[in-house]
């Protein structure tokens, strides 16, 4: 729908990322470069040079400064963006839990990526899940249209609850495919997001302080507290995927049901791999297999009651996982059991590790193998397939 | 592959089979030269060497080496090679990498592993700029260099790593340049015998991203005077320097870092017998 409140461009997703960013005017956006996520760095300098972009971009010396530098600049009480990738998000891991700690509302993109070692550039979801403890809310996308709507609603989410939050999307097939994006007017996106304006800030004005020693009973109230706002994303975030919706016609969901109907078979997954299983469904639905698939968008906190109520009933899941965690096997696989366990009539879950270190997994493939894996009792463990 | 006696050894026997990916007409290509001859003049066996990297187009240097090599992460290579020289004293232990691996992500590393002068050669190709990463400044970069990530350039004054490596303690500082290729394999040949921390700076052009270092080979000169050993001459000669004096700068006396009770290590033979009951 390309109207006066939007205009249809030829995007990367990297790049409708960067837009996404500048139309939610952040002030402070520290970065430091890493394969595949430069694109998105390069494209807000451009916007900056121009003058369409009016924040203060510092390029720190290394990620763990870039973290560094977003807390207090974001404590202060304005807007502040970054992106990283795979090894840039792995730097960032003890500032990560500060961050959510301090209630610092940043939204960060990160580009999936294989963590070294060996060394690799390719999709590969482990380095997000990986931080999956951190207390940052994730969301992932699929395409470039996605990337770019969901940086938007994070800003509102992540500022409701005072929460930071991740916006993922698979390396190169998402950074770097150009897709056609509807890109919003400046105003659609100022009429969404209102001025951030934190209860709390660094204001010498008013002097508070953060990150100070506390007891126990603090350190315990402090945690519950943290939690008690991630308890309330999937409602706020559904709110403002709705009212994004009624602004742009496109909303997301927390999860997306494609074909579940009378499904004898869910797929679940999340990232760019729901577009090659929404193939992999058509073609077995056509050859009679009620198929369908569940996407992951919001992974943290984990939507359990919209799971739970997509899932009651359905016979089989078959659960594909782009990352791998050694030792326990795919994140997803063993967060959806745990998700699923002891409710009636729950499903039999097989999962699938598949498209680990990047592997392109086809829908034909796809569906062979839900054809191949529903017919055994589940195993304990993720399996490994090609 | 067969190892010829040390007297043999010829700068081929430091080099693998893999094809660097590094770009036509990169320094890298010269650095691996002159780093194999000067091996190779020193004498020493490859299993007795190891080349530690951490990320970047130059930190792909162990890969075309046949030595022991490790290929680390991002910055990090001075704290790798530090364990394993600890570790293995009696290794040569090589760190290589560019200036943003060594003075940007792993900056602090580099000032404390000068301090430390651990027994290692801290090889830099330095082209003043991210590489890898397709371009962007680096801590040496000139403040005024226009690029995708900081247009116009960043306005901040260029790392001065000789200075630093001075003041934080390094035994052994040189400057090189890799389109030098005999000269740069001397000074490193020297950098490896010294003892405690060397770190032998080279010029290294980024061809595809700097195209304008090209003309590094017209700019730099000889030192005009040798190196020193004394610290406050060295520090005076690096307050005139226009980055462009190649030479060793200052070859120090302090005694290198070692890894405790090294002095004392019992032979195997004693060890069995405080063993025995
Ligand atoms: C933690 C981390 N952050 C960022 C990167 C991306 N990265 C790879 S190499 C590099 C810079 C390389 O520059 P330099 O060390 O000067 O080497 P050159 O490529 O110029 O030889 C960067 C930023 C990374 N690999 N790991
Ligand atoms: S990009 Fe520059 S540093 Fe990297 S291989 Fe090419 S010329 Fe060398």
């Amino acid at each position: 729908m390309s109207d006066a409140r939007q205009q249809r461009m030829l995007l990367t997703g990297n790049h409708a990322v960067a837009w996404a960013a500048r139309l939610a005017r952040p002030k402070v956006v520290p970065g430091y470069p890493i394969t595949p996520q430069t694109p998105i760095l390069e494209k807000l300098t451009e916007f900056h040079a121009s003058g369409e972009l009016d924040a203060e971009l510092i390029t720190p010396e290394s990620e763990h400064s870039v973290m560094a530098a977003c807390i207090p600049a974001s404590l202060t009480g304005v807007r502040v963006f970054t992106a990283t990738a795979s090894q840039g998000l792995l730097l960032m891991h003890e500032l990560l839990h500060y961050a959510s700690g301090a209630r610092a509302p940043i939204v960060m993109a990160n580009v999936n990526r294989t963590p070294a070692s060996p060394w690799g550039f390719w999709p590969d979801q482990t380095d997000s899940v990986a931080q999956r403890d951190t207390g940052w809310i994730q969301f992932y996308s699929e395409s470039a249209q996605e990337s770019l709507d969901t940086v938007i609603q994070a800003f509102r989410v992540a500022e409701a609850v005072l929460v930071p939050t991740m916006v993922n999307h698979d390396a190169f097939y998402v950074s770097h495919a150009v897709e056609p994006v509807e890109v919003p007017h400046q105003d659609v996106v100022d009429g969404f997001l209102p001025a951030y304006s934190p209860p709390h800030r660094i204001d010498p004005q008013n002097p508070e302080s953060w990150g100070n020693v506390v007891t126990q009973e603090m350190y315990n109230r402090h945690r519950r507290d943290l939690g008690e706002a991630l308890a309330r994303v999937p409602e706020v975030a559904l709110q403002a995927d709705r009212e994004w919706g009624a602004l742009t016609g496109r909303s997301w969901g927390i999860v997306e049901r494609y074909r579940c109907e009378g499904a004898a078979t869910v797929i679940v997954t999340m990232g760019s791999m729901c577009g090659t299983v929404r193939d992999a469904v058509d073609a077995l639905r056509q050859s009679g297999h009620a198929a369908g698939l569940l996407k992951i968008r919001l992974f943290r906190p984990l939507p359990v009651e919209a799971l739970r109520a997509a899932l009651v009933g359905v016979p089989d899941v078959v659960v594909l996982d782009r990352n791998y965690s050694p030792g326990h096997g795919g994140v997803l696989h063993q967060e959806l059991r745990a998700a699923l366990y002891g409710i009636d009539k729950a499903p039999r879950i097989h999962g699938l590790l598949a498209g680990v270190g990047g592997m392109n997994v086809s829908a034909e493939r796809i569906a062979d193998l839900v054809r191949e894996t529903v017919v055994g009792a589940p195993r304990a463990e993720s399996v490994w397939v090609k | 592959m067969n190892v010829p006696s040390p007297a043999m050894l010829s700068a081929k026997n430091f080099k693998s089979d893999t094809k660097p990916i590094w770009c036509p007409g990169c320094g890298d290509y010269a650095v691996l030269t002159s780093l194999t001859r000067a091996l190779a003049s020193l004498g020493r066996p490859p299993e007795e060497v190891a080349m530690i990297s951490g990320i970047g187009c130059s930190s792909r240097i162990p890969a075309y080496m046949n030595c022991y090599g490790f290929h680390g992460v991002h910055g990090r290579a001075l704290p790798l090679a530090t364990g394993l020289k600890v570790a293995r004293p009696d290794l040569t232990v090589i760190a290589a990498g560019g200036d943003g691996d060594g003075y940007s992500i792993g900056g602090n590393h580099f000032m404390h592993a000068c301090r430390r002068n651990v027994d290692l050669t801290y090889i830099v190709m330095d082209n003043h700029v991210y590489g890898m990463t397709k371009g962007q400044s680096s801590p040496t970069t000139e403040p005024d260099w226009d690029n995708a990530l900081t247009p116009g350039g960043t306005g901040v004054r260029p790392f001065q790593p000789l200075v630093v490596a001075l003041a934080s303690g390094a035994n052994f500082v040189a400057r090189a340049f890799s389109g030098d290729i005999v000269g740069t394999a001397d000074i490193m040949t020297q950098a490896i015998k010294s003892p405690g921390f060397s770190l032998v700076e080279v010029l290294s052009p980024c061809v595809t991203f700097r195209p304008e270092q090209r003309e590094w080979k017209d700019l730099v000169r000889p030192s005009p005077v040798p190196a020193t050993d004394d610290p406050a001459r060295a520090a005076r000669r690096l307050m005139t320097d226009d980055g462009f004096n190649i030479g060793v700068l200052y070859t120090g006396q302090r005694q290198p870092y070692r890894p405790k009770g090294s002095e004392t290590e019992k032979s195997l033979d004693a060890l069995c017998q405080e063993f025995v009951i």
